[in-house]
């Protein structure tokens, strides 16, 4: 950063020309305190506030990102009735552990404009979707609503002091934009999900499954291109996911009744690893 | 709550924001072409005739900027006071034109910076984010960016129409600014980008001091400039 090395040895040699080259000796040597050098020093410090604060968002965005992923490879590892209480437990805990981090980020939006900091914790917000969304569906089999989502987020602001009267609730509110293309990400787990259910021979969510996601689809192609551009790229992907749901369902049906039931879930996952053979890298 | 309810109330809400962008769009439309009309008034300084007559221009252009304000007024009607951020990158570049206009404006009668204070004051609307429509710094800094380059032809232009003397005061100005600019720590973004320019503007107005200096030219008193 050539702003950064500059101020000192630079500015003292331009200084210089600029004297010897317009004998403006005296004039310039009041220039430190002059009304423009002064008023640039405030925006410094402005700038560099919302600078440093924008950081500070990147980074509580980056760790919620994380740590709802990592509930979500652990929600994959519900396999049975047996661990299901269990995994879920450790879920809910990790989840509640980002939520305290999107209290902090609450904590930092306090008194400012959320949207004017909104793109340094979306990516952080729509994967906390994800994984909250996933949680839910895995317990209630049910889409969980914004709203409800938005309720988790309210936060008893214990840190301010009560000096004013209101009652001090703080939290960032999950923007419909947000909370869709959380949505959208959560079609790409339940897809992994449904694959999964059929190698551990479960055989009713799968079907289950597909119904979730073509309502969910059918939702998706209501909103259209009403929406911002993110939203229709996602459909795309979401098409994909709910094809391969699809195709399995369909193999489960008409293979199902051809092939003995110890074979179906070899067969199944032999067919569904071409089918899935990139997004199992990723 | 069935999924398809849910999804058709955030539609609900999308196709609203929407409206609400469309509406935005119309006005800052005819901002910009409000800003296109100063921006020719303005732009008269650089022809010969022009630069004799700076004062009426600026009294021309001041009035121009009613209807900036009334435009900026009904803009504000457009959205929440709040979500000011959410449409921000609508009326980012004119606002920024705007901001340049006002600037080579005050520029031109006294020939100083304009404050942030006083921009908002000539464009009508809030100077802290917290009263509601406000300028942004870094619009505002983008805005004084662009004065810099046009600046840099004004000195160019009143060599050719005779007036020695302002290069140099445009000189000392942009020296000053440049120096301003430095006390910023800049991120890498639109605004660096623009910053990054600024030199170029400053080696132009220095050539042409140095043009004239080395001709001798600075001392003569041309009878054009009886205004300083």
């Amino acid at each position: 950063m050539s702003n950064k090395e500059g101020p000192g040895s630079f500015k003292k040699h331009k200084h210089g020309i600029f004297q010897s080259s317009q004998r403006k000796d005296e004039k310039f040597s009041v220039d430190s305190s002059s009304a423009i050098v002064m008023a640039f020093q405030s925006f410094q410090h402005e700038l560099d506030a919302r600078h440093d604060k924008y950081e500070r968002l990147v980074k509580l965005g980056r760790d919620i990102t994380i740590e709802s992923k990592r509930t979500i490879f652990l929600l994959h590892r519900v396999t049975s009735e047996n661990n299901m209480d269990e995994v879920l437990a450790e879920a809910e805990s990790k989840l509640s552990a980002v939520r305290q981090k999107i209290k902090q980020v609450a904590q930092e939006l306090v008194g400012e404009d959320m949207y004017q900091f909104h793109r340094a914790f979306t990516p952080g917000l729509q994967e906390y979707v994800e994984a909250v969304t996933f949680q839910h569906f895995i317990t209630s089999r049910m889409l969980f609503s914004i709203s409800e989502i938005n309720k988790q987020l309210l936060f008893e602001d214990l840190q301010m002091p009560p000096t004013t009267e209101k009652a001090h609730t703080l939290g960032i509110q999950v923007t419909p934009v947000d909370y869709l293309l959380g949505v959208a990400d959560l079609t790409g787990e339940l897809m992994r999900l449904c694959i999964s259910s059929v190698g551990n021979g479960d055989m009713d969510t799968p079907f289950e499954l597909s119904q979730f996601l073509r309502n969910i689809f059918d939702g998706f192609s209501y909103i259209g291109n009403t929406g911002p551009y993110e939203i229709s790229r996602k459909l795309f992907a979401l098409k994909q996911s709910l094809s391969k749901v699809e195709n399995a369902c369909y193999t489960l049906k008409v293979r199902g009744s051809e092939i003995p039931k110890h074979m179906l879930a070899d067969l199944f996952s032999a067919k569904s690893e071409i089918i899935e053979h990139d997004d199992v890298i990723s | 709550m069935s999924v398809i309810d849910m999804f058709v109330g955030l539609q609900t809400g999308l196709s609203a924001d929407q409206d609400i962008r469309e509406e935005i769009r119309k006005v800052v439309q005819s901002l910009e072409q409000t800003a296109r009309e100063i921006l020719i008034l303005l732009q008269g300084v650089h022809q010969e005739a022009g630069i004799k007559d700076i004062p009426t221009k600026c009294v021309k252009a001041r009035e121009h900027f009613n209807t900036v304000k009334v435009h900026l007024a009904s803009l504000q009607m457009k959205f929440p006071s709040e979500q000011y951020y959410k449409y921000h990158e609508q009326w980012r570049f004119v606002l920024q034109r705007l901001v340049f206009l006002a600037s080579f404006l005050v520029y031109l009668e006294s020939e100083t910076l304009v404050t942030r204070e006083a921009v908002s004051q000539i464009l009508g609307i809030e100077f802290e984010r917290e009263k509601g429509f406000h300028l942004d710094i870094e619009d505002y800094l983008s805005g004084v960016l662009n004065l810099a380059s046009e600046l840099s032809r004004l000195a160019v232009n009143s060599v050719t129409a005779g007036d020695y003397t302002r290069p140099i005061r445009i000189s000392t100005f942009i020296n000053e600014l440049d120096f301003g600019f430095r006390l910023l720590n800049l991120k890498n973004d639109s605004l660096r980008k623009r910053y990054d320019g600024l030199k170029y503007d400053v080696k132009k107005i220095e050539e042409v001091v140095y043009d004239l200096s080395i001709r001798g030219l600075m001392k003569d008193q041309p009878t054009l400039t009886a205004e300083k």
